[in-house]
């Protein structure tokens, strides 16, 4: 674009939009971040008000939980359900993809918007509908789906084994159908723009990490989510109208949605920690003043880590009554994958070695994920491995193995991209005290209810369990789930100063500088909030993303489209 | 100590798992330590002084990145000796069946147990069958195997201190098997969601000393005298007991 403009900017152009074209109806990529955004917090929140509920009764059976009353097991089975569901499916997804995804791929590219506008907002349009559908059906006669977020078969394909839950499994298939096919979209766009759409000088090796991450969970998802899509459907056509896919009584094999749905399932854990982890990678840097150790050796690793997430999914089902010689095959390629993720997680601690930290909140979340997703990563080992899986299956092991994977990418992760962002996607700075409140409460909330877990499952609790008093063997371990829950009630309380900080923040938080934290990346090389079609002028990249204290350069950061000449001269 | 939450072991095979379970945590620990301990040190020692500036590495020759290589090596190592040692360990548990002293057939149904057992004759289906609803009783030192299927949905036989699970399937029958080391009522719980009643699945395995279990089959077969329950065959006309 020219110095002096002869045509309407595109920032005025914008102005001249209605109301809804600008904001509801939106092509543009970071209106549609910010409403995938609101759409996952909000959920995030419905999610975790169910996990208040279901676990108030763990810690104190019986009793009234407050805003909620008794939960009766049908409740109980309904709130575990929806809060796995919606936490993967209605959350994670959406901001970590949707949010994170749509609205960095095209600034960090320098690309001036999404391949597909259209498609964007279409895709963001179908989850939206997803989700609708799916908190109807909280309402709808015989309330939600109690089958557990893995949808097991025959549970779930008969009214006959829960009687009642006619309606609630049929939305849920509905609502989660929908939901993959909204995701599919975005990976499609995703792909397409991070292919055709880089700025002059961006190769594939200067792209930022995130971008790698999030084109490295697309592939994962486009690839793995077909059969279970397949499943989706003939499990509702089994409902709807009786053909017994799924069922043994007319000659099927019960197993077979367990292999359909995790051949998914694993690839899906990672299409929603690699993105976390991405995004981890951004912020260490930043904060560090330092190159990202071992870049190349990262994007491997996640290519790696990927192509072996096909090839795992039966660890999931060692003790399914699948075929037992699968097990060691299986297991052997389970424990492989801590190959890649080791090369990942210590080349981000090499990444802190002799830097200069500062500890602004974005970089609290960013350790506080680290720290945890270790933990994640180790305790998925016996896990993994079949014989010791024999005794920690299905038990609240797990549970605490999966959130410690899950959430300290996808959650803790997720607000430190928030924080980090913000200023960008707002045009205003978070306000730094609320926000270290936050990470406190959230970080030591979170790990005091899941290493209570850890030893809930080393005890012998099984999960899924409404009154844990049944068993003998439970009893002792039932304080553990009274601490679970109060470190619950602490990460539940610290989300108020966050939620008052997000929404005071946007509206009254001090005006953010184009580039705040001093960071390479395109995206903080245009103004704050970026203007429509995002660049003034395309940039134009010379350099890798992480040059932080380049010797010889008197700042500590070197923008990715400085001249590399120009840089020289001035020091 | 951590491991200190793992209920008493009451099987055979059970100090074999633990023993995986052991190996597993010690090794995984001391990287997970070791691991934490690193990322702390460094938090705390590289933390931003006035005028301080990074280091510029950036991790791309191999000499920098042999940093994180050789812990990546050492995981190989942990990694492999780990499959090592559980593989014999699942085979044990899962493929291998020993000659079973006792075989039961064992439904699982919203919301219960049943246990089938062949009798004196070691027929199923004959007239001296057995059947017992949520109590398994089983003696110690034999090899009991276990034939289970579903009635309806998919359950999960689940002992902690046998440290046995198997998810039960509806339409197949899958084997299980172990072999009981220490008096006792162990109990049993699904541990596969299977409804609403999921957690009040609840069953026993009442284990006995085998001159407990002699009685305790005499009273169930009183015209087999003191026949195992395998042997003899003479018995045809015992009453057919049903629920004891």
């Amino acid at each position: 674009m020219a110095e002096t403009r002869s045509e309407p900017a595109p920032a005025e152009a914008h102005e001249q939009m209605g109301f809804w074209q600008q904001y509801i109806f939106s092509v543009d990529h970071k209106i549609i971040a910010r409403q995938y955004l609101f759409l996952g917090l909000f959920m995030g929140y419905v999610g975790v008000f169910l996990s208040y509920v279901f676990r108030w009764q763990l810690a104190w059976p019986g009793t009234a939980a407050p805003l909620w009353g008794k939960v009766t097991p049908s409740q109980y089975y309904e709130l575990v359900t929806m809060h796995g569901t919606i936490m993967v499916f209605f959350v994670a997804m959406p901001v970590l993809l949707g949010a994170f995804g749509n609205f960095l791929i095209p600034l960090m590219i320098g690309a001036r918007d999404m391949a597909f506008p259209r498609l964007n907002m279409a895709s963001f349009w179908t989850i939206f509908v997803g989700t609708v559908l799916l908190l109807i059906s909280f309402f709808v006669p015989g309330g939600a789906s109690r089958a557990g977020w893995t949808q097991y078969v025959p549970l779930s394909d008969s009214t006959l084994y829960l009687p009642g839950n006619y309606w609630g499994g049929n939305l849920w298939l509905l609502a989660v159908a929908i939901d993959f096919a909204s995701v599919l979209m975005g990976g499609i766009n995703f792909l397409t723009t991070a292919i055709a759409m880089r700025a002059p000088g961006m190769t594939v090796w200067r792209m930022p990490l995130l971008v790698w991450m999030e084109l490295v969970a697309s592939v994962l998802f486009m690839l793995s989510v077909g059969p279970l899509i397949a499943g989706v459907v003939m499990l509702l056509f089994d409902r709807i109208v009786g053909t017994g896919f799924f069922l043994p009584q007319r000659g099927a094999d019960p197993l077979l949605w367990q292999h359909l749905f995790w051949f998914f399932g694993h690839p899906e854990v990672y299409v929603v920690a690699v993105p976390g982890l991405g995004i981890v990678m951004e912020i260490l840097p930043v904060f560090s003043r330092k190159p990202i150790f071992g870049y190349r050796a990262i994007v491997w690793s996640a290519l790696v880590a990927g192509t072996l997430s096909f090839i795992v999914w039966a660890h999931h089902m060692f003790v399914s009554g699948m075929n037992p010689n699968l097990a060691a095959p299986f297991s052997a390629t389970t424990i492989a994958i801590s190959v890649p993720f080791a090369v990942m997680l210590f080349a981000l601690i090499a990444t802190l070695w002799r830097a200069q930290i500062t500890f602004a909140t974005p970089m609290l979340f960013a350790l506080g994920a680290l720290a945890n997703f270790l933990l994640g990563g180790v305790t998925g080992i016996p896990l993994g491995t079949d014989a010791s899986d024999i005794y920690l299956h299905d038990s609240y092991f797990v549970i605490a193995h999966f959130h410690n994977t899950l959430v300290p990418t996808a959650v803790i992760g997720g607000f430190g991209g928030i924080y980090y962002w913000f200023p960008k996607m707002f045009g205003r700075m978070m306000n730094e005290t609320l926000g270290k409140l936050h990470f406190i409460f959230t970080w030591v909330g979170f790990n005091l209810i899941f290493i209570p877990l850890f030893l809930i499952g080393l005890g012998g609790g099984q999960r899924r369990i409404y009154q844990a008093s049944v068993y003998t063997y439970y009893k002792p371990l039932q304080p553990l789930h009274v601490i679970a829950t109060i470190g619950l009630l602490i990460l539940i309380i610290g989300q108020l100063p966050f939620i008052v900080n997000f929404l005071v923040s946007m509206f009254r938080g001090q005006q953010a500088e184009a580039n705040p934290w001093h960071a390479n990346t395109l995206e903080w090389m245009t103004d704050s909030p970026p203007p429509h079609e995002n660049f003034h002028t395309i940039p134009v990249v010379t350099r890798g993303p992480y040059d932080y204290s380049v010797p010889g350069m008197e700042r500590d950061w070197a923008p990715q489209n400085e001249e590399l000449m120009a840089a020289a001269a001035r020091n | 100590m951590i491991l200190g939450w793992l209920p008493a072991d009451v099987s055979t095979f059970g100090p074999s798992i633990d023993a995986v379970i052991r190996l597993i945590f010690y090794v995984v620990g001391t990287a997970f330590i070791l691991a934490e301990g690193t990322l702390l040190v460094f938090v705390i020692l590289y933390r931003r002084r006035e005028g301080g500036r990074a280091a510029f590495v950036r991790g791309d020759s191999l000499r920098q990145f042999a940093w994180v290589l050789a812990p990546v090596i050492i995981v190989i190592c942990f990694d492999v000796a780990i499959d090592a040692r559980a593989k014999p360990v699942w085979d044990l548990v899962k493929l291998q069946s020993p000659a079973p002293g006792l075989t039961v057939k064992l439904e699982a149904f919203q919301y219960g147990w049943l246990f089938r057992y062949p009798g004196p004759d070691g027929q199923f289906g004959t007239r001296d069958e057995l059947v017992q609803t949520t109590t398994l009783t089983v003696p110690t030192g034999q090899v009991v195997r276990l034939l289970m299927t579903s009635k309806d949905v998919i359950h999960s036989f689940y002992v902690p201190q046998l440290r046995l699970k198997q998810d039960v399937i509806p339409g197949r029958e899958i084997p299980a098997w172990f072999e009981a080391t220490v008096p006792g009522k162990y109990e049993i719980g699904c541990s596969q969601l299977c409804g609403v009643s999921h957690f009040a699945m609840k069953g026993i395995v009442r284990v006995l000393t085998p001159a407990e279990y002699q009685q305790w089959v005499s009273q169930k077969w009183p015209k087999s005298g003191a026949g195992a329950a395998k042997s003899a065959s003479s018995v045809r006309s015992s009453a057919h007991a049903a629920e004891g």
